[in-house]
Protein backbone atom coordinates (compact mmCIF):
# COMPACT_ATOMS: atom_id res chain seq x y z
CA UNK A 1 0.00 0.00 0.00
CA UNK A 2 2.88 2.50 0.88
CA UNK A 3 4.60 2.06 -2.71
CA UNK A 4 1.39 2.56 -4.31
CA UNK A 5 1.23 5.50 -2.29
CA UNK A 6 4.22 6.78 -3.30
CA UNK A 7 3.77 6.22 -6.92
CA UNK A 8 0.80 8.18 -7.19
CA UNK A 9 2.38 11.15 -5.51
CA UNK A 10 5.59 11.08 -7.10
CA UNK A 11 4.09 9.79 -10.71
CA UNK A 12 0.53 10.68 -10.58
CA UNK A 13 0.18 14.06 -8.07
CA UNK A 14 -1.91 15.91 -11.50
CA UNK A 15 -3.41 15.25 -14.68
CA UNK A 16 -0.02 16.57 -15.89
CA UNK A 17 2.31 14.75 -14.27
CA UNK A 18 0.45 11.61 -14.84
CA UNK A 19 0.95 12.71 -18.82
CA UNK A 20 4.23 13.16 -18.58
CA UNK A 21 5.04 9.94 -16.55
CA UNK A 22 3.23 7.86 -18.93
CA UNK A 23 5.06 9.53 -21.94
CA UNK A 24 8.58 9.62 -20.37
CA UNK A 25 8.20 5.96 -20.19
CA UNK A 26 6.41 5.08 -23.32
CA UNK A 27 10.16 6.64 -24.52
CA UNK A 28 12.04 4.58 -22.66
CA UNK A 29 10.03 1.50 -24.03
CA UNK A 30 10.82 2.49 -27.29
CA UNK A 31 14.27 3.26 -27.25
CA UNK A 32 16.12 1.33 -24.06
CA UNK A 33 14.99 -2.58 -24.94
CA UNK A 34 15.85 -1.94 -28.14
CA UNK A 35 19.32 -0.78 -27.78
CA UNK A 36 19.84 -3.29 -24.99
CA UNK A 37 18.89 -5.79 -27.79
CA UNK A 38 21.36 -4.14 -30.47
CA UNK A 39 24.08 -4.11 -27.55
CA UNK A 40 24.06 -7.85 -25.94
CA UNK A 41 21.08 -9.97 -26.74
CA UNK A 42 21.48 -9.86 -30.74
CA UNK A 43 25.12 -9.04 -30.87
CA UNK A 44 27.80 -11.25 -31.98
CA UNK A 45 30.71 -11.43 -29.31
CA UNK A 46 32.56 -14.48 -31.25
CA UNK A 47 34.43 -14.79 -34.48
CA UNK A 48 37.19 -13.78 -36.53
CA UNK A 49 35.39 -11.57 -39.19
CA UNK A 50 32.53 -9.32 -40.68
CA UNK A 51 30.85 -12.43 -41.85
CA UNK A 52 30.69 -13.60 -38.51
CA UNK A 53 28.07 -11.01 -37.90
CA UNK A 54 24.61 -12.50 -38.75
CA UNK A 55 22.43 -11.84 -35.86
CA UNK A 56 21.84 -8.00 -37.00
CA UNK A 57 23.27 -7.00 -33.37
CA UNK A 58 26.07 -5.20 -32.74
CA UNK A 59 29.37 -6.57 -34.18
CA UNK A 60 31.82 -6.73 -31.11
CA UNK A 61 34.26 -8.92 -33.02
CA UNK A 62 35.57 -5.53 -35.32
CA UNK A 63 36.44 -3.82 -31.83
CA UNK A 64 37.93 -7.64 -30.61
CA UNK A 65 40.11 -8.12 -33.73
CA UNK A 66 40.97 -3.86 -33.93
CA UNK A 67 40.87 -3.63 -30.16
CA UNK A 68 45.22 -3.57 -29.59
CA UNK A 69 45.19 -0.97 -32.13
CA UNK A 70 42.34 0.86 -31.16
CA UNK A 71 44.61 0.45 -27.47
CA UNK A 72 48.08 1.54 -28.66
CA UNK A 73 47.66 2.82 -32.31
CA UNK A 74 50.17 1.45 -35.01
CA UNK A 75 52.70 1.28 -32.09
CA UNK A 76 54.92 -2.06 -33.14
CA UNK A 77 53.46 -4.89 -31.50
CA UNK A 78 56.78 -6.32 -29.81
CA UNK A 79 57.16 -2.87 -28.12
CA UNK A 80 53.95 -2.65 -26.63
CA UNK A 81 55.63 -3.64 -23.39
CA UNK A 82 56.65 -0.62 -22.80
CA UNK A 83 53.56 1.38 -22.62
CA UNK A 84 52.09 -1.33 -20.57
CA UNK A 85 55.05 -0.94 -18.00
CA UNK A 86 54.37 2.66 -17.62
CA UNK A 87 50.67 2.50 -17.43
CA UNK A 88 51.23 -0.55 -14.87
CA UNK A 89 53.84 1.49 -12.78
CA UNK A 90 51.09 4.71 -12.36
CA UNK A 91 47.93 2.59 -12.09
CA UNK A 92 50.00 0.58 -9.14
CA UNK A 93 51.14 3.98 -7.75
CA UNK A 94 47.65 5.62 -7.57
CA UNK A 95 46.24 2.11 -5.89
CA UNK A 96 48.70 2.22 -3.17
CA UNK A 97 48.59 6.36 -2.77
CA UNK A 98 45.70 6.57 -0.46
CA UNK A 99 47.66 3.57 1.77
CA UNK A 100 50.60 5.86 2.31
CA UNK A 101 51.51 8.37 5.21
CA UNK A 102 51.32 12.07 4.12
CA UNK A 103 55.73 12.29 3.76
CA UNK A 104 55.39 9.33 1.37
CA UNK A 105 52.46 10.14 -0.52
CA UNK A 106 54.15 13.88 -1.03
CA UNK A 107 57.22 11.96 -2.48
CA UNK A 108 55.10 9.78 -4.49
CA UNK A 109 53.30 12.91 -5.95
CA UNK A 110 56.49 14.43 -6.82
CA UNK A 111 57.53 11.21 -8.79
CA UNK A 112 54.50 11.09 -10.69
CA UNK A 113 54.54 14.78 -11.67
CA UNK A 114 57.73 15.16 -12.44
CA UNK A 115 60.78 12.31 -12.95
CA UNK A 116 57.90 9.52 -13.79
CA UNK A 117 56.55 11.31 -17.50
CA UNK A 118 60.48 12.14 -18.29
CA UNK A 119 61.05 8.62 -17.74
CA UNK A 120 57.66 7.39 -19.83
CA UNK A 121 58.48 9.68 -22.42
CA UNK A 122 61.91 8.47 -23.17
CA UNK A 123 60.60 4.65 -22.87
CA UNK A 124 57.74 5.37 -25.41
CA UNK A 125 59.82 7.28 -27.96
CA UNK A 126 62.96 5.22 -27.30
CA UNK A 127 66.32 5.37 -29.09
CA UNK A 128 68.66 4.93 -25.36
CA UNK A 129 69.00 2.58 -23.62
CA UNK A 130 69.22 -0.10 -26.25
CA UNK A 131 65.45 0.28 -26.85
CA UNK A 132 64.33 0.86 -30.61
CA UNK A 133 63.00 4.11 -31.71
CA UNK A 134 59.88 4.63 -31.95
CA UNK A 135 58.50 7.68 -34.01
CA UNK A 136 55.77 9.76 -32.72
CA UNK A 137 53.46 9.15 -35.62
CA UNK A 138 53.01 5.42 -34.35
CA UNK A 139 51.70 6.35 -31.44
CA UNK A 140 48.19 6.53 -31.57
CA UNK A 141 44.75 4.78 -29.74
CA UNK A 142 43.75 5.66 -26.46
CA UNK A 143 47.59 5.49 -25.62
CA UNK A 144 47.92 8.94 -27.57
CA UNK A 145 45.04 10.01 -25.59
CA UNK A 146 46.55 9.77 -22.54
CA UNK A 147 49.80 10.89 -23.45
CA UNK A 148 48.37 14.17 -24.48
CA UNK A 149 45.83 14.74 -21.75
CA UNK A 150 48.05 13.49 -19.04
CA UNK A 151 50.95 15.80 -20.20
CA UNK A 152 48.54 18.81 -21.43
CA UNK A 153 46.72 18.56 -17.79
CA UNK A 154 50.08 18.94 -15.58
CA UNK A 155 51.50 21.45 -17.87
CA UNK A 156 48.27 23.66 -17.58
CA UNK A 157 47.62 23.55 -14.33
CA UNK A 158 50.60 25.28 -12.93
CA UNK A 159 50.68 27.69 -16.22
CA UNK A 160 47.26 28.65 -15.68
CA UNK A 161 47.57 29.27 -11.95
CA UNK A 162 50.69 31.69 -12.93
CA UNK A 163 48.35 32.93 -15.38
CA UNK A 164 45.12 33.84 -13.23
CA UNK A 165 48.09 35.69 -10.27
CA UNK A 166 49.66 37.42 -13.38
CA UNK A 167 46.09 38.88 -14.49
CA UNK A 168 45.89 40.12 -10.87
CA UNK A 169 49.09 41.41 -10.53
CA UNK A 170 50.30 45.49 -9.71
CA UNK A 171 53.14 45.51 -12.37
CA UNK A 172 51.40 46.48 -15.52
CA UNK A 173 53.81 44.76 -17.67
CA UNK A 174 52.68 40.93 -16.04
CA UNK A 175 48.98 41.99 -16.06
CA UNK A 176 48.75 42.95 -19.35
CA UNK A 177 50.85 40.02 -20.62
CA UNK A 178 48.55 37.77 -19.09
CA UNK A 179 45.28 39.63 -20.09
CA UNK A 180 46.56 39.51 -23.61
CA UNK A 181 47.57 35.45 -23.26
CA UNK A 182 44.47 34.75 -21.69
CA UNK A 183 42.07 36.33 -24.46
CA UNK A 184 43.93 35.29 -27.43
CA UNK A 185 44.28 31.77 -26.45
CA UNK A 186 40.23 31.75 -25.18
CA UNK A 187 39.57 33.69 -28.57
CA UNK A 188 40.85 31.20 -31.14
CA UNK A 189 39.06 27.65 -31.78
CA UNK A 190 40.90 24.49 -30.56
CA UNK A 191 40.78 23.17 -34.03
CA UNK A 192 42.86 26.60 -35.76
CA UNK A 193 45.23 26.38 -32.97
CA UNK A 194 45.93 22.56 -33.71
CA UNK A 195 46.38 22.91 -37.52
CA UNK A 196 48.32 25.76 -37.42
CA UNK A 197 50.54 24.16 -34.09
CA UNK A 198 50.82 20.88 -36.79
CA UNK A 199 51.07 22.72 -40.27
CA UNK A 200 51.74 26.38 -40.09
CA UNK A 201 54.32 26.39 -37.42
CA UNK A 202 57.03 24.16 -38.66
CA UNK A 203 57.23 26.69 -41.86
CA UNK A 204 57.95 29.67 -39.49
CA UNK A 205 60.85 27.66 -38.07
CA UNK A 206 64.32 27.76 -39.55
CA UNK A 207 64.89 25.17 -42.00
CA UNK A 208 66.88 22.31 -40.52
CA UNK A 209 65.11 22.97 -37.00
CA UNK A 210 63.04 20.23 -35.78
CA UNK A 211 60.61 20.42 -33.20
CA UNK A 212 58.21 16.90 -33.33
CA UNK A 213 55.05 17.25 -34.25
CA UNK A 214 52.99 15.70 -31.01
CA UNK A 215 55.35 18.06 -28.84
CA UNK A 216 53.99 20.72 -31.15
CA UNK A 217 50.56 19.66 -30.20
CA UNK A 218 50.73 19.09 -26.30
CA UNK A 219 52.18 22.45 -26.22
CA UNK A 220 49.06 23.81 -28.50
CA UNK A 221 46.81 22.24 -26.34
CA UNK A 222 48.33 23.21 -22.72
CA UNK A 223 48.33 26.55 -23.62
CA UNK A 224 45.06 26.75 -25.04
CA UNK A 225 43.49 24.89 -21.40
CA UNK A 226 45.96 27.32 -19.48
CA UNK A 227 44.01 30.21 -20.81
CA UNK A 228 40.65 28.80 -19.34
CA UNK A 229 42.38 27.07 -16.28
CA UNK A 230 43.29 30.83 -15.70
CA UNK A 231 40.15 32.19 -15.19
CA UNK A 232 38.69 29.25 -13.46
CA UNK A 233 41.74 30.18 -10.73
CA UNK A 234 41.01 33.98 -11.00
CA UNK A 235 37.61 32.93 -9.94
CA UNK A 236 38.77 31.47 -6.64
CA UNK A 237 41.32 34.24 -6.05
CA UNK A 238 38.74 36.44 -6.27
CA UNK A 239 36.98 34.77 -3.71
CA UNK A 240 39.41 34.95 -1.30
CA UNK A 241 38.85 37.45 1.18
CA UNK A 242 41.20 40.53 1.21
CA UNK A 243 41.46 39.53 5.49
CA UNK A 244 43.32 36.39 4.38
CA UNK A 245 45.96 38.77 2.14
CA UNK A 246 46.29 41.74 4.77
CA UNK A 247 46.92 38.33 7.93
CA UNK A 248 49.71 36.79 5.69
CA UNK A 249 51.44 39.85 5.02
CA UNK A 250 50.89 40.70 8.46
CA UNK A 251 52.79 38.06 9.93
CA UNK A 252 55.90 38.80 7.41
CA UNK A 253 54.77 36.82 4.66
CA UNK A 254 55.57 38.15 0.87
CA UNK A 255 54.12 37.25 -1.99
CA UNK A 256 54.99 34.15 -3.08
CA UNK A 257 54.62 32.02 0.24
CA UNK A 258 51.49 34.03 0.63
CA UNK A 259 50.11 32.68 -2.28
CA UNK A 260 51.60 29.23 -1.84
CA UNK A 261 50.60 28.51 1.66
CA UNK A 262 47.73 30.80 2.33
CA UNK A 263 45.54 31.90 -0.36
CA UNK A 264 45.42 29.30 -3.76
CA UNK A 265 44.97 26.30 -1.02
CA UNK A 266 41.88 28.60 -0.64
CA UNK A 267 41.44 29.40 -4.06
CA UNK A 268 41.68 25.93 -5.54
CA UNK A 269 39.27 24.77 -2.91
CA UNK A 270 36.56 26.68 -4.02
CA UNK A 271 37.29 26.10 -7.89
CA UNK A 272 37.65 22.14 -7.98
CA UNK A 273 34.39 21.60 -9.88
CA UNK A 274 35.67 24.68 -12.50
CA UNK A 275 38.89 22.53 -12.54
CA UNK A 276 37.61 18.83 -12.95
CA UNK A 277 35.36 20.64 -15.86
CA UNK A 278 38.20 22.16 -17.34
CA UNK A 279 40.22 18.82 -17.10
CA UNK A 280 37.17 16.58 -18.64
CA UNK A 281 36.81 18.67 -21.66
CA UNK A 282 40.49 18.90 -22.55
CA UNK A 283 40.48 15.16 -22.53
CA UNK A 284 37.24 15.38 -24.91
CA UNK A 285 39.20 17.61 -27.08
CA UNK A 286 42.13 15.57 -27.37
CA UNK A 287 39.98 14.20 -30.74
CA UNK A 288 40.74 17.23 -32.80
CA UNK A 289 43.92 16.27 -33.09
CA UNK A 290 43.18 14.48 -36.29
CA UNK A 291 43.37 17.57 -37.85
CA UNK A 292 46.99 17.38 -38.00
CA UNK A 293 47.51 13.24 -38.54
CA UNK A 294 47.63 12.07 -35.05
CA UNK A 295 45.26 9.20 -34.80
CA UNK A 296 43.76 9.07 -31.22
CA UNK A 297 41.01 6.71 -30.63
CA UNK A 298 38.55 7.84 -32.09
CA UNK A 299 41.23 8.68 -35.16
CA UNK A 300 41.93 4.88 -35.14
CA UNK A 301 38.10 4.05 -35.35
CA UNK A 302 37.76 6.36 -38.40
CA UNK A 303 40.44 4.87 -39.87
CA UNK A 304 39.51 0.82 -38.81
CA UNK A 305 35.74 1.82 -40.10
CA UNK A 306 36.89 2.49 -43.68
CA UNK A 307 39.10 -0.63 -43.89
CA UNK A 308 37.65 -2.61 -46.86
CA UNK A 309 36.92 -5.64 -44.76
CA UNK A 310 34.88 -4.10 -42.18
CA UNK A 311 33.03 -1.01 -44.07
CA UNK A 312 29.60 -0.32 -42.07
CA UNK A 313 31.43 -0.84 -38.65
CA UNK A 314 31.25 2.76 -37.54
CA UNK A 315 28.19 2.61 -34.96
CA UNK A 316 29.97 -0.39 -33.18
CA UNK A 317 32.79 2.38 -33.06
CA UNK A 318 31.39 5.23 -31.81
CA UNK A 319 29.44 3.44 -28.82
CA UNK A 320 32.49 1.96 -28.22
CA UNK A 321 34.76 4.86 -27.96
CA UNK A 322 32.08 7.01 -26.54
CA UNK A 323 32.03 3.96 -23.55
CA UNK A 324 35.51 4.32 -23.26
CA UNK A 325 35.53 8.56 -22.75
CA UNK A 326 32.65 8.39 -20.47
CA UNK A 327 34.31 5.74 -18.39
CA UNK A 328 37.23 7.79 -17.70
CA UNK A 329 35.36 11.19 -18.03
CA UNK A 330 32.95 9.70 -14.97
CA UNK A 331 35.96 8.65 -13.34
CA UNK A 332 37.70 12.31 -13.32
CA UNK A 333 34.27 13.68 -11.76
CA UNK A 334 33.80 11.05 -9.30
CA UNK A 335 37.48 12.01 -8.40
CA UNK A 336 36.99 15.67 -7.84
CA UNK A 337 34.02 14.90 -5.98
CA UNK A 338 35.42 12.85 -3.62
CA UNK A 339 38.35 15.11 -3.26
CA UNK A 340 35.96 18.07 -2.47
CA UNK A 341 34.06 15.96 0.48
CA UNK A 342 37.95 15.26 1.93
CA UNK A 343 38.38 19.18 2.10
CA UNK A 344 35.07 19.79 3.50
CA UNK A 345 35.66 17.39 6.32
CA UNK A 346 38.90 19.44 7.24
CA UNK A 347 36.98 22.16 7.59
CA UNK B 1 62.00 57.06 26.37
CA UNK B 2 62.91 56.46 22.59
CA UNK B 3 60.20 56.58 20.19
CA UNK B 4 59.64 52.99 18.57
CA UNK B 5 57.13 54.47 16.31
CA UNK B 6 57.57 58.14 14.90
CA UNK B 7 55.05 59.40 12.37
CA UNK B 8 55.62 62.90 11.01
CA UNK B 9 52.96 64.79 8.60
CA UNK B 10 51.69 61.80 7.49
CA UNK B 11 49.48 62.73 4.80
CA UNK B 12 46.94 59.48 2.92
CA UNK B 13 44.31 59.52 0.18
CA UNK B 14 42.08 56.83 -1.48
CA UNK B 15 41.89 58.11 -4.57
CA UNK B 16 39.62 61.53 -3.56
CA UNK B 17 39.26 61.10 -0.01
CA UNK B 18 41.55 62.16 2.23
CA UNK B 19 41.73 59.98 5.29
CA UNK B 20 44.86 61.05 6.98
CA UNK B 21 45.56 64.60 7.25
CA UNK B 22 49.06 65.69 8.02
CA UNK B 23 48.95 63.05 11.30
CA UNK B 24 52.17 63.49 13.91
CA UNK B 25 52.18 60.11 16.09
CA UNK B 26 54.87 59.03 17.94
CA UNK B 27 54.70 55.63 20.23
CA UNK B 28 57.52 55.05 22.68
CA UNK B 29 58.51 51.67 24.02
CA UNK B 30 56.12 49.61 26.30
CA UNK B 31 53.99 52.58 26.00
CA UNK B 32 50.40 51.83 25.40
CA UNK B 33 48.23 53.91 23.22
CA UNK B 34 44.34 53.33 22.40
CA UNK B 35 43.43 55.42 19.59
CA UNK B 36 39.70 56.00 19.58
CA UNK B 37 36.95 57.91 16.87
CA UNK B 38 34.00 57.39 15.47
CA UNK B 39 33.57 55.56 12.45
CA UNK B 40 35.50 57.17 9.18
CA UNK B 41 37.56 58.80 11.15
CA UNK B 42 40.99 57.51 9.60
CA UNK B 43 42.20 55.30 13.20
CA UNK B 44 42.22 52.09 11.45
CA UNK B 45 44.19 53.24 8.24
CA UNK B 46 46.38 55.03 10.76
CA UNK B 47 47.51 51.43 12.34
CA UNK B 48 47.58 49.96 8.97
CA UNK B 49 50.20 52.27 7.93
CA UNK B 50 52.75 51.50 10.57
CA UNK B 51 52.54 47.47 9.45
CA UNK B 52 52.25 49.07 5.58
CA UNK B 53 49.00 47.57 5.13
CA UNK B 54 48.23 50.69 3.23
CA UNK B 55 51.17 52.83 2.02
CA UNK B 56 50.98 56.54 3.30
CA UNK B 57 51.76 59.11 0.32
CA UNK B 58 53.59 61.82 2.27
CA UNK B 59 55.12 62.33 5.33
CA UNK B 60 57.54 59.73 7.17
CA UNK B 61 57.07 56.62 9.02
CA UNK B 62 59.96 54.67 11.25
CA UNK B 63 59.51 51.95 13.01
CA UNK B 64 62.04 50.93 15.28
CA UNK B 65 64.38 52.98 13.40
CA UNK B 66 63.32 51.56 9.92
CA UNK B 67 61.90 53.89 7.40
CA UNK B 68 58.60 52.44 5.40
CA UNK B 69 58.98 53.42 2.24
CA UNK B 70 59.39 51.57 -1.26
CA UNK B 71 61.84 49.69 -0.15
CA UNK B 72 60.36 46.29 0.32
CA UNK B 73 63.04 44.50 1.97
CA UNK B 74 62.77 46.92 4.98
CA UNK B 75 58.92 46.08 4.94
CA UNK B 76 59.18 42.52 5.44
CA UNK B 77 61.64 43.49 8.34
CA UNK B 78 58.73 45.63 9.70
CA UNK B 79 56.61 43.17 9.14
CA UNK B 80 58.50 40.45 11.11
CA UNK B 81 58.69 42.76 14.48
CA UNK B 82 54.80 44.51 14.21
CA UNK B 83 52.34 41.62 15.32
CA UNK B 84 48.91 42.98 14.03
CA UNK B 85 45.36 41.47 14.97
CA UNK B 86 42.25 42.27 13.14
CA UNK B 87 38.63 42.77 13.82
CA UNK B 88 37.85 39.58 11.60
CA UNK B 89 40.24 37.72 13.17
CA UNK B 90 41.65 36.30 9.72
CA UNK B 91 42.78 33.37 10.90
CA UNK B 92 43.56 30.88 8.01
CA UNK B 93 40.82 28.30 7.86
CA UNK B 94 42.45 25.65 6.00
CA UNK B 95 44.87 25.60 8.40
CA UNK B 96 44.80 23.71 12.82
CA UNK B 97 45.20 26.54 14.98
CA UNK B 98 48.31 25.42 15.76
CA UNK B 99 49.43 25.39 11.77
CA UNK B 100 48.76 28.89 11.95
CA UNK B 101 50.62 29.45 14.80
CA UNK B 102 53.56 28.09 13.56
CA UNK B 103 53.27 28.75 9.49
CA UNK B 104 55.49 32.15 9.22
CA UNK B 105 57.25 30.71 12.04
CA UNK B 106 58.78 27.97 10.07
CA UNK B 107 58.70 29.65 6.53
CA UNK B 108 59.92 33.37 7.37
CA UNK B 109 61.58 33.05 10.64
CA UNK B 110 63.18 29.56 9.38
CA UNK B 111 62.72 27.80 12.32
CA UNK B 112 62.12 23.98 12.85
CA UNK B 113 58.91 22.39 12.97
CA UNK B 114 59.54 21.34 16.45
CA UNK B 115 61.01 24.73 18.19
CA UNK B 116 57.74 26.52 16.22
CA UNK B 117 55.45 23.79 17.58
CA UNK B 118 57.00 24.27 21.10
CA UNK B 119 56.56 27.91 20.98
CA UNK B 120 53.05 28.34 19.96
CA UNK B 121 51.87 26.03 22.41
CA UNK B 122 53.16 28.49 24.89
CA UNK B 123 51.32 31.32 23.32
CA UNK B 124 48.75 29.00 23.09
CA UNK B 125 48.61 28.08 26.79
CA UNK B 126 49.08 31.58 27.45
CA UNK B 127 45.78 32.74 25.60
CA UNK B 128 44.49 29.57 26.98
CA UNK B 129 43.31 27.51 24.25
CA UNK B 130 46.14 24.95 24.05
CA UNK B 131 43.36 22.46 24.11
CA UNK B 132 41.73 23.85 20.88
CA UNK B 133 45.31 23.48 18.64
CA UNK B 134 44.36 20.81 16.75
CA UNK B 135 40.84 21.79 15.59
CA UNK B 136 40.24 24.48 12.86
CA UNK B 137 39.66 27.84 13.09
CA UNK B 138 35.85 27.21 11.77
CA UNK B 139 35.35 25.02 14.67
CA UNK B 140 36.27 27.95 17.73
CA UNK B 141 34.02 30.55 18.83
CA UNK B 142 34.52 34.17 18.03
CA UNK B 143 36.32 34.60 21.57
CA UNK B 144 38.81 31.69 20.94
CA UNK B 145 39.63 32.54 17.48
CA UNK B 146 40.39 36.13 18.19
CA UNK B 147 42.56 34.77 21.56
CA UNK B 148 44.18 32.37 18.71
CA UNK B 149 44.38 35.43 16.51
CA UNK B 150 46.69 37.01 19.23
CA UNK B 151 48.86 33.78 19.68
CA UNK B 152 49.61 33.94 15.95
CA UNK B 153 50.82 37.32 16.09
CA UNK B 154 52.93 36.53 19.38
CA UNK B 155 54.51 33.65 17.79
CA UNK B 156 56.71 35.91 16.03
CA UNK B 157 57.83 37.35 18.69
CA UNK B 158 57.47 41.17 18.01
CA UNK B 159 58.41 43.97 19.61
CA UNK B 160 54.80 46.05 18.77
CA UNK B 161 51.54 44.90 18.49
CA UNK B 162 48.75 46.04 16.84
CA UNK B 163 44.98 45.94 17.58
CA UNK B 164 42.42 46.89 14.96
CA UNK B 165 38.50 46.93 16.77
CA UNK B 166 39.79 43.45 18.25
CA UNK B 167 36.40 42.99 20.43
CA UNK B 168 34.26 44.86 17.49
CA UNK B 169 33.47 41.43 16.02
CA UNK B 170 32.65 39.44 19.01
CA UNK B 171 29.42 38.39 20.89
CA UNK B 172 29.31 40.86 24.37
CA UNK B 173 29.94 37.37 26.34
CA UNK B 174 33.37 36.90 24.67
CA UNK B 175 34.63 40.31 24.72
CA UNK B 176 35.73 39.90 28.63
CA UNK B 177 38.06 36.79 27.32
CA UNK B 178 39.68 38.55 24.80
CA UNK B 179 40.39 41.84 26.77
CA UNK B 180 41.56 39.79 29.59
CA UNK B 181 44.59 38.63 27.23
CA UNK B 182 45.56 41.86 26.19
CA UNK B 183 45.62 43.12 29.44
CA UNK B 184 47.96 40.25 30.52
CA UNK B 185 49.60 41.42 27.52
CA UNK B 186 50.09 44.92 28.52
CA UNK B 187 51.25 44.13 31.95
CA UNK B 188 54.20 42.23 30.49
CA UNK B 189 55.29 44.86 28.73
CA UNK B 190 54.59 44.83 25.39
CA UNK B 191 54.24 47.95 23.17
CA UNK B 192 50.28 47.89 21.49
CA UNK B 193 48.29 50.76 19.73
CA UNK B 194 44.73 49.71 20.13
CA UNK B 195 42.07 50.86 17.93
CA UNK B 196 38.73 50.25 20.26
CA UNK B 197 35.72 51.49 21.37
CA UNK B 198 36.12 49.89 24.96
CA UNK B 199 36.95 52.41 27.71
CA UNK B 200 37.05 50.25 30.38
CA UNK B 201 40.19 48.51 28.20
CA UNK B 202 41.42 52.17 27.82
CA UNK B 203 41.08 52.92 31.23
CA UNK B 204 42.58 50.00 32.67
CA UNK B 205 45.73 50.00 30.08
CA UNK B 206 46.42 52.69 28.32
CA UNK B 207 49.32 55.04 29.27
CA UNK B 208 47.87 57.72 26.46
CA UNK B 209 44.63 58.31 24.67
CA UNK B 210 44.16 60.07 20.74
CA UNK B 211 40.77 60.64 19.58
CA UNK B 212 40.12 60.78 16.35
CA UNK B 213 38.12 62.71 13.99
CA UNK B 214 38.42 62.56 10.15
CA UNK B 215 41.47 62.25 9.43
CA UNK B 216 42.77 64.02 12.58
CA UNK B 217 44.07 63.46 15.67
CA UNK B 218 41.79 65.78 17.68
CA UNK B 219 43.20 65.43 20.92
CA UNK B 220 45.94 63.69 22.50
CA UNK B 221 46.52 62.77 26.30
CA UNK B 222 47.44 60.55 29.04
CA UNK B 223 44.93 58.36 30.25
CA UNK B 224 43.31 59.92 32.84
CA UNK B 225 43.63 63.44 31.16
CA UNK B 226 41.42 62.21 28.70
CA UNK B 227 38.55 61.35 30.36
CA UNK B 228 38.36 63.85 32.58
CA UNK B 229 39.31 66.68 31.49
CA UNK B 230 38.40 66.68 27.56
CA UNK B 231 38.81 69.79 25.97
CA UNK B 232 37.83 69.46 22.40
CA UNK B 233 34.23 69.91 21.97
CA UNK B 234 34.36 66.86 19.57
CA UNK B 235 36.05 64.49 22.13
CA UNK B 236 33.29 65.83 25.00
CA UNK B 237 30.63 64.27 22.22
CA UNK B 238 32.23 61.16 21.64
CA UNK B 239 32.98 60.36 25.24
CA UNK B 240 29.20 61.45 26.36
CA UNK B 241 27.85 59.13 23.54
CA UNK B 242 30.29 56.24 24.58
CA UNK B 243 30.55 55.96 28.33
Amino acid sequence: MRSLNFIKTRFFSSPIDAFLTLSISYLIYLTIPPFINWVLIDATFYGETKKDCIDGGACWVFIKIWFTKLLYGLYPSEEIWRINFAFAILIISIVIYKYLNQKLKKYLFLFLVIPFPIFSLVLFSGGVFGLSPVDTREWGGLFLTLVISIFAIIFCFPIGILLAMGRRSNLPVIKYFSIGFIEFWRGVPLITVLFMAGVMFPLLLPSGTNLDKLVRVIIAITLFEAAYMAEVVRGGLQAVGRGQYDASKAIGMGYWKSHIFIILPQALKLVIPGIANTFIALFKDTPLVFVVGLLEILGMVNLAKTNPYWLGMATEGYVFVAFVYWIFCFAMSRYSLSIEKKLKITN
Amino acid sequence: MENIIQLRSVNKWFGEFHVLKDINFSVSEKEKVVICGPSGSGKSTLIRCINRLEEHQKGSIIVDGMTLDENTKNISAIRSEVGMVFQQFNLFPHLSILENCTLAQIWVKKKTKNESEKLAMDYLRKVQIDDQALKFPGQLSGGQQQRAAIARALCMEPKIMLFDEPTSALDPEMIKEVLDVMVDLAKGGMTMCVVTHEMGFAKEVADRVVFMDEGNIVEEKKTSDFFENPENERTKLFLSQIL
